[in-house]
């Protein structure tokens, strides 16, 4: 049982498939998807309370998702910790800069990187919040309760990926 | 102890929130996705592992959920969404999930193995873009977010079908499109 928790990998099968479990015992235990893209306003609602109390107690937004350290929060150190604790085990830990498959095409700059993970982190918290969700709450917590809108939000995530991706690997090579 | 009082328990909840997240973000890790060359080859669609890892997921879930469901343990939160909310907030979503290489849950499980680009990069930018969000959110609400609603919540109300005939063939489905993309190799 130990040596398997100290694989570098399992199969992509068996591990979506301990996601689809860990899904329902959420519904069970929590009431709620597994989500992650509600606990990042609530974090900037924590950060903005502290900068600016009284712009931040005013905006609608955090009305509706309110800042506070509580389940949907509590997913993303967790998440942090799971997969710090996975390379732990496999002893695959290492600190990385520039992706290889990044470097392959944009070169070894860690700026350049930065600069364009920053814009993409951007993006996708604003597009995460304007969707309402993210791969795994609309994409796997959606799909599971058959939600229209998830599966569609879904299928636009990774248009909207495929054809970005595309044009930034393949432009970029045609330059 | 029963199911509302654990629901109902806050401080029970914030343990459980990261229990979830510390099983979540280890099977993410262990599945593969946590690797930015992973997530871009799945956009590049030359690597598959998100695909097989998320229908996977879906697969078991769907059945699980409403075997749990028919006996009352959790219940629907499908919402009913918009074109303007769900489709232009998913292409948004599309291109920064690009950019990043990583996707909200997978960029903090990322930084867990030491890609401090999805750290420096991913999870500051995620920070500032639902601040973002936030400032605009009032606008938005009364306008884009509202327009072109969905006919139905759910797939088995938008076909008129039963619950049980849609996971049977979405089942069915997805073993086929996993088992086309081991046959071409993927």
């Amino acid at each position: 049982m130990f040596e398997y928790l100290t694989l570098t990998s399992w199969s992509p099968y068996l591990a979506g498939a301990g996601i689809g479990v860990l899904c329902c015992l959420a519904f069970v235990l929590s009431d709620r998807p597994i989500g992650c893209s509600t606990a990042f306003v609530k974090l900037r609602g924590l950060i903005g309370r502290t900068i600016n109390p009284e712009k931040t107690g005013r905006m609608d937004y955090y009305q509706e998702i309110v800042p506070k350290i509580d389940w949907a929060l509590m997913i993303i150190p967790g998440v942090m910790i799971g997969a710090f604790i996975s390379v732990l085990l496999s002893g695959s830990f290492h600190l990385l800069w520039v992706p290889s498959l990044w470097e392959s095409t944009f070169g070894p700059s860690p700026l350049l990187r930065v600069i364009v993970a920053l814009a993409g982190g951007i993006l996708l918290g604003f597009g995460a919040r304007w969707a309402g969700g993210c791969t795994s709450g609309h994409g796997i917590n959606g799909s599971i309760q058959l939600s229209l809108a998830s599966m569609v939000t879904a299928a636009c995530f990774f248009a909207g990926g495929i054809a970005t991706a595309l044009l930034l690997f393949h432009g970029a090579g045609a330059w | 102890m029963t199911l509302e009082s654990i629901r109902a328990n806050s401080r029970l909840q914030i343990v459980l929130g990261l229990l979830f997240g510390i099983c979540f973000g280890f099977l993410l890790q262990k599945g593969g996705v946590t690797d930015y060359n992973v997530i871009e080859g799945q956009l590049l669609l030359t690597d598959f592992t998100v695909v097989k890892v998320m229908l996977s997921a879906v697969m078991v879930g769907m059945i699980g959920f409403h075997v749990l469901r028919h006996f009352g343990y959790v219940r629907s939160h499908a919402a009913e969404g918009t074109l303007g909310a769900n489709v232009i907030g998913g292409l948004i979503f599309g291109v920064g999930f690009a950019l990043l290489g990583y996707c909200p849950g997978t960029v903090a499980g990322a930084v867990g193995t030491g890609a401090l680009d999805a750290l420096v990069g991913g999870m500051l930018g995620m920070l500032i873009g639902a601040g973002l969000f936030a400032e605009v959110y009032p606008k938005l609400r009364d306008s884009v977010l509202q327009k072109g609603p969905f006919p139905a919540v759910t797939v088995p109300e938008f076909l008129r079908l039963p619950t049980w005939i849609v996971i049977i063939v979405l089942e069915i489905a997805m073993i086929g499109l996993l088992a086309g993309l081991g046959y071409l190799g993927f």
